[in-house]
């Protein structure tokens, strides 16, 4: 019985959380991971990406609970979210044309298209807390739950309750999706090919008649709708928040660095090793361990190896170490 | 000095000049004051960029490491902290330090296999859970120590001046640490690195209580030797003549003083770092840098120690980030940890290196006073363009307060687009490189 209430609290503390959450990350660093595959720079403004699109979403979803429209069970948010990847994906395009494509025909050093990311972040923002304002909002509707803890409690007796939040389940429903559907893109589609064959060989694939414009315009129109599905998924698991969006970088990028910039496969590892080795450090193992332990070792402090606080420094030890061993990250990056 | 960038600096100083005749001195200087603090940082932001081309983004965190050392060094020491936990932090954090120590001697030293990586292991868990158990109850003891008032381990009562190289020395040791490690990475992975290692400070110290109070705060951080209290100026009898005699307000001329002091200090240490600043691109050690910097590799075939240079350069330009970040501390007159956001003080302050002109040190001070006045200022016009735009719309409206409300935002807009624009139009900044 104690074990299974062990097993029972460390699913529902660590182990769905973390997979939520590392959805929510792969989904962002597949996103970090194709435009350093084709655009070959780090985009320093994908936080606010995810931001700007999941804003759009917010507005959607009030104007269509404000006209009555719901999605039974499940979050207004997901009918808002095609209009929105629409919306943020033609801002990007924007972006590219009136900014990237300028610096790309140069073929300007990498950090040169850094810093400007960084002016495309101050500017994408800017509009965020214009529009929507600074402060935290929380959007998700319909159900709350799949299971809730005493509705698990009552039907199996245990001690330990087991709640799954419906935005869990639907984040790693979306998730699967996505990643389907991108793979399947990425392998079996024309353009998707073209686009692997850009990123391996940019030279050779100019040479093949693959047109760089179509290449880097499908690029970014996937990106943003990546972007936006991973901010909506995000802020429904938690909430909205313009700031919490732009520090959601580091973990992101530390996803794609750890499963080696440029591979897909890799920013989906890497995403669930950074979330699972956050949750994990930050969660106090106490009620974990009391159920394991007899009780005369049973610990009285809280067992937790760093406080919440410092879950940066988890992403980032991580990034440190696996770009000193492993440069190259788990699955050999630079290739899409 | 070529009279085009004198014009340049002519035109600026008209900008301040501006402000102090339409709207008040008041503001004209404290703008003044901290676009200097913000010079000092784009020197040694233009320091790492643009003699070198190290690409730090963690410029925030050297600030705050800065701000940190005032505390540690110029606040008065709190009565009985250090008796409660004092040594046990220190030793603690000595047994962090060993522990890490030892792994990389264990890494270098034993042959690759699975023995090294078990004994790494074991060395980097005990070690941490030693240093926890050392460390942990010594930090208790100091945040219980009259937690209300202080709850911290207190500084050392020194002179404000002396806090300003010790910040410079903090940021120092923290750069070395992170050159060591980060350095001889791509550029945009050592981006990536510094952007984390700048939350990192950040986050210790909102929660590390016991080092500055965290969230809660220092305040009435002492001043700086020349300047004076105003409240002291308003009581002495002399003063009191003297702005009689030309019919000044007191309470305002004293605090004009007080700013043009440390409008002095702080010039004089700009101006400092500039002389020592210009004098290194020139000697043969700057020019080891620009050719590093042009050609990675030749410059190695040379048998420069490209490595070596690049630690060096990088500490010390962590170290002027640093002094500056002191120096805006002790301006403010308190540490508040909340208060860093990497838009403002790191990317703010890439932008005025950028502006200016990366890899000439007057450039970066003439991108700090631009671009910190354009900060500031952007706002009021935002709001007046605005109020402009908004004059024919009825009170009250629903998309009249929204936008008046959200006009303040509007400066990260102006600077993004300001940013974008030198970088397309004018890439190598108002005064370019020589």
């Amino acid at each position: 019985m104690d074990l299974l209430n062990a097993l029972v609290a460390f699913t529902n503390f660590v182990f769905v959380p973390a997979v939520a959450y590392g959805a929510q990350l792969a989904i962002g660093a597949l996103g970090v991971t194709l435009i350093y595959g084709i655009l070959r720079f780090s985009n320093f403004a994908h936080g606010d990406t995810m931001a700007f699109g999941t804003m759009v979403t917010i507005l959607f979803t009030w104007w269509f609970q404000s006209v009555g429209i719901s999605f039974g069970p499940l979050p207004t948010a997901l009918l808002a979210l095609p209009v929105a990847i629409v919306l943020t994906a033609l801002f990007v395009l924007g972006t590219d044309r009136v900014v990237y494509r300028f610096y790309r025909r140069q073929r300007a050093a990498t950090s040169i298209l850094v810093i400007v990311s960084l002016g495309v972040t101050f500017i994408m923002n800017g509009i965020t807390r214009f529009i929507i304002g600074t402060e935290e909002q929380n959007f998700a509707d319909g159900e709350r739950f799949v299971i809730s803890a005493a509705a698990f409690r009552a039907a199996t007796g245990l001690a330990e309750g087991l709640a799954i939040k419906s935005t869990q389940a639907i984040t790693l429903a979306t998730a699967v999706i996505v990643v389907a559907a991108l793979f399947w893109f990425l392998n079996r589609t024309r353009t998707g090919k073209s686009m692997r064959a850009f990123s391996d060989n940019e030279d050779l694939a100019l040479l093949s008649g693959i047109n760089p414009e179509r290449v880097v315009a499908v690029t970014w129109i996937i990106t943003a709708a990546l972007a936006t599905i991973a901010g909506v998924l995000y802020g429904l698991d938690k909430s909205f928040k313009p700031f919490t969006y732009f520090q959601l970088l580091l973990p992101i990028f530390a996803a794609a660095v750890v499963g080696g910039l440029g591979s897909p496969v890799g920013a989906i590892a890497g995403g669930f090793v950074i979330a699972f080795s956050e949750v994990m450090v930050t969660y106090a193992w106490k009620k974990v361990l009391g159920y394991l332990l007899p009780e005369s070792l049973a610990p009285e402090a809280l067992v937790q190896l760093l406080t919440t606080d410092y879950k940066f420094a988890v992403s980032f030890t991580i990034l440190i170490a696996v770009l000193l061993f492993k440069p190259t990250g788990l699955f050999r990056g630079k290739s899409v | 000095m070529t009279p085009r960038n004198l014009a340049l600096f002519a035109a600026v100083a008209l900008l301040f000049l501006i402000t102090g005749v339409f709207q008040s001195w008041n503001l004209a200087l404290s703008i003044l004051n901290m676009a200097i603090v913000s010079a000092i940082m784009a020197m040694g932001v233009n320091i790492q960029w643009g003699y070198a081309g190290l690409f730090n983004v963690g410029i925030m965190g050297f600030a705050a490491l800065g701000g940190l050392a005032v505390v540690l060094t110029s606040s008065q020491p709190v009565d009985g902290a250090w008796r409660a936990g004092g040594p046990g932090i220190v030793l603690g954090l000595l047994l962090g330090v060993a522990t890490i120590g030892l792994a990389v001697a264990l890494y270098r030293r034993m042959p690759k296999g699975l023995p090294r990586t078990a004994a790494i292991l074991a060395v980097l868990v005990g070690g941490f859970f030693l240093y926890r158990a050392v460390f942990d109850p010594a930090v208790v003891a100091v945040e219980a120590n009259n937690p209300e008032a202080f709850g911290n381990i207190g500084g050392f009562g020194l002179p404000a001046l002396i806090a300003w190289p010790m910040g410079g020395l903090l940021a120092a040791a923290a750069a070395w640490a992170i050159g060591k490690t980060a350095l001889g990475l791509r550029s945009d992975y050592l981006a990536i690195a510094t952007l984390g290692i700048a939350e990192i400070v950040i986050a210790v110290m909102k929660n590390e209580d016991w080092l500055a109070r965290g969230v809660k705060n220092i305040t009435q951080l002492p001043r700086p030797w020349p300047v004076p209290q105003e409240v002291d100026l308003q009581k002495s009898q002399p003063f009191l003549d003297w702005a009689g005699r030309w019919g000044f307000d007191p309470v305002l001329t004293s605090s004009i003083i007080v700013k043009l002091a440390y409008a002095g200090l702080f010039l004089t240490v700009l101006l400092i770092v500039v002389w020592l600043s210009e004098r290194a691109l020139q000697s043969p050690w700057g020019r080891t840098m620009r050719a590093i910097r042009d050609n990675e590799v030749s410059a190695e075939a040379m048998g420069k120690y490209v490595t070596g240079r690049h630690l060096q350069v990088f500490i010390l330009g962590s170290a002027v980030v640093g002094i500056a970040g002191a120096m805006m501390t002790t301006l403010d007159g308190q540490l508040t940890p909340g208060s860093y956001s990497p838009l403002r003080y790191t990317f703010l302050i890439w932008m005025m290196v950028i502006v200016g002109g990366s890899g000439n040190n007057w450039g970066a001070v003439l991108g700090g006073f631009l671009i910190y006045w354009l900060w500031i200022m952007v706002e009021p016009m935002g709001l007046w363009l605005i109020g402009a735009v908004t004059a024919g719309m009825t009170d009250g409206s629903w998309l009249k307060t929204h936008l008046q409300d959200g006009a303040a935002h509007m400066r990260l807009v102006t600077m993004g687009v300001i940013l974008l624009l030198v970088l397309r139009f004018s890439p190598r900044g108002l005064i370019p490189e020589k």
